[in-house]
């Protein structure tokens, strides 16, 4: 057992400060089992949220030394705990309370992109074939519990707050599950270079390094994006050759 | 939609709670990049001592006009301008440059080494303003593509070269002869891991098979994506590997050339 100093932000929209906190470390635990200990010993009115304490759910989000993270998955043992361990909340966000955000700007976006659009019935019984080697690619897609992380660490959110024109990692890994959905026939390409701004995402992979499901958020969903959004904006040979190819 | 009004915003360039050593790795970028880019620039200027009896530098190849053996169509072109300096490497070395430039692991890189944009993973940037690949100049990174169908030709051209590199001279007789040398296992490797960096391209992945949804109606391109995925998984790796590796393969022929080195033969 080890007795670890937590500096926690408390405060709301107007003002707020880091406050210590002392509490002891022992075997296996995580950093919300300590933020827990605090709360039930030393600061009852300490806001943070969480639910599962399995990784799963993405409420738990955090700044644990700086860099955002699940904190039901990070273990005390791995972050250095000779010297105060500061948590915030994302800042990406607007704050609430303590350590809780408000992400419900995440869930409006959420809404303006164009849903699953399928085409029509393979069989007569109104049901689909797909083939595993089709949906294996968008499989990755799904993992995501929506924690909002990489929307945290992604700089033109958190650091130019460029919430109206960029819809962020996150979403940009949704609209990569529905656009290259072997069923999916929408076209999003539009949206994405003009409503969404792929074009802001300057490929730093933060969002990737951050994602507690290890998403490969950068090079399996932006990247491919972009190349399909240069296939119909932005270059010349692709658009030639659509005027003789039919439309996939 | 109304914008998300932040309170715990950052302020000021390079802040950050984060305890790493998270300026590590741009710097290592910053001097990586900075090295081979004074390096190549250098070395294109040199315009001699870039080929060794087969060996012609990476930085060189194809040597379309020239003064070496390795030329393809003769020596400099009288309609190159007289007030500008002269180096075979400058009609060629333009293409890989703009390969790397617009490749998507280097712009991350360099965004984040060169420009500070972010200078790493929540860390505060210098600059408010950001226009981010969405406008003029950097749109044109779009172009990585065109790039890329220059790089994949290079690497034939490249292999072509690593092929030469096998076939010796004898300068008493003129008779050509199998052999290899230190230098052919140079350019060998050369061309391998630019093979590994460019065949591991997110244009060409993209290209072969990521443009398809249903994939498996075309099992060829559904192989090639799984292949050229296999090397995206290392890009940067690869990236790394080669750009070390075509620096050296230029030492390496330009010292032989010099009389520093001397090509060792192992066949």
């Amino acid at each position: 057992m080890v007795m670890a100093t937590f500096k926690l932000w408390r405060g709301g929209r107007d003002a707020g400060r880091f406050e210590d906190y002392q509490t002891d470390i022992t075997e296996g635990m995580v950093v919300l089992d300590a933020v827990h200990q605090i709360q039930a010993e030393q600061a009852q009115d300490l806001a943070v949220r969480w639910n599962c304490k399995a990784g799963k759910c993405g409420s738990c989000s955090a700044e644990v030394n700086g860099s955002p993270k699940l904190m039901c998955m990070t273990r005390c043992s791995d972050i250095p705990l000779d010297k105060p361990v500061t948590i915030e909340p994302m800042k990406a966000f607007p704050l609430i309370k303590d350590l809780v955000t408000d992400v419900s700007w995440n869930f409006q976006v959420k809404k303006r992109i164009k849903p699953f659009k399928p085409r029509q019935p393979d069989a007569d019984d109104g049901t689909w074939r797909m083939a595993q080697a089709d949906i294996d690619r968008v499989q990755e897609f799904r993992k995501c519990i929506e924690c909002f992380l990489c929307q945290d660490v992604c700089h033109v959110l958190r650091e130019h707050q460029m919430h109206d024109a960029f819809i962020g990692p996150r979403f940009f890994v949704y609209g990569a599950s529905l656009e290259m959905h072997p069923l999916d026939v929408e076209n999003r390409l539009g949206d994405l270079k003009d409503t969404d701004g792929i074009g802001y995402c300057n490929i730093t992979k933060c969002c990737t390094k951050v994602c507690p499901e290890d998403i490969t958020i950068t090079d399996n969903a932006i990247i491919p994006l972009k190349e399909r959004v240069v296939d119909e904006f932005y270059d010349p040979l692709q658009k030639l050759f659509r005027i003789f190819r039919p439309k996939r | 939609m109304a914008q998300a009004e932040l309170t715990l915003k950052q302020h000021g360039f390079g802040q950050t709670r984060r305890q790493d050593l998270w300026w590590l790795q741009p710097l290592a970028v910053f001097a990586g990049l900075s090295a081979f880019i004074i390096y190549t620039t250098w070395a294109a200027f040199q315009g001699e001592h870039y080929a060794f009896g087969p060996y012609l530098s990476p930085l060189y190849s194809p040597e379309l006009f020239g003064e070496s053996s390795h030329s393809w169509f003769g020596a400099k072109p009288s309609w190159w301008p007289s007030v500008l300096p002269w180096s075979p490497s400058f009609l060629i070395l333009w293409a890989p440059a703009g390969f790397r430039l617009t490749c998507y692991y280097y712009r991350g890189a360099y965004y984040k080494a060169f420009w500070a944009d972010p200078p790493s993973c929540a860390v505060a940037e210098p600059r408010h303003r950001y226009l981010g690949e969405n406008s003029f100049p950097l749109i044109l990174q779009n172009v990585h593509r065109y790039f890329l169908y220059l790089a994949l030709l290079f690497i034939v051209i490249l292999a072509y070269d690593a092929w030469n590199a096998l076939w010796f001279t004898d300068t008493a007789t003129g008779a050509t002869s199998f052999g290899i040398g230190v230098g052919t296992l140079v350019l060998t490797a050369n061309v391998v891991f630019l093979g590994g960096y460019t065949l591991g391209c997110h244009s060409l992945r993209h290209l072969v098979g990521g443009v398809l949804d249903r994939l498996s109606a075309s099992p060829a391109r559904l192989k090639a994506y799984h292949c050229v995925g296999c090397l995206n998984r290392k890009h940067m790796l690869w990236a790394w590997m080669s750009l070390c590796w075509v620096g050296f393969s230029d030492v390496y022929v330009r010292l032989c050339a010099m009389g520093i080195w001397t090509d060792l033969r192992i066949l």
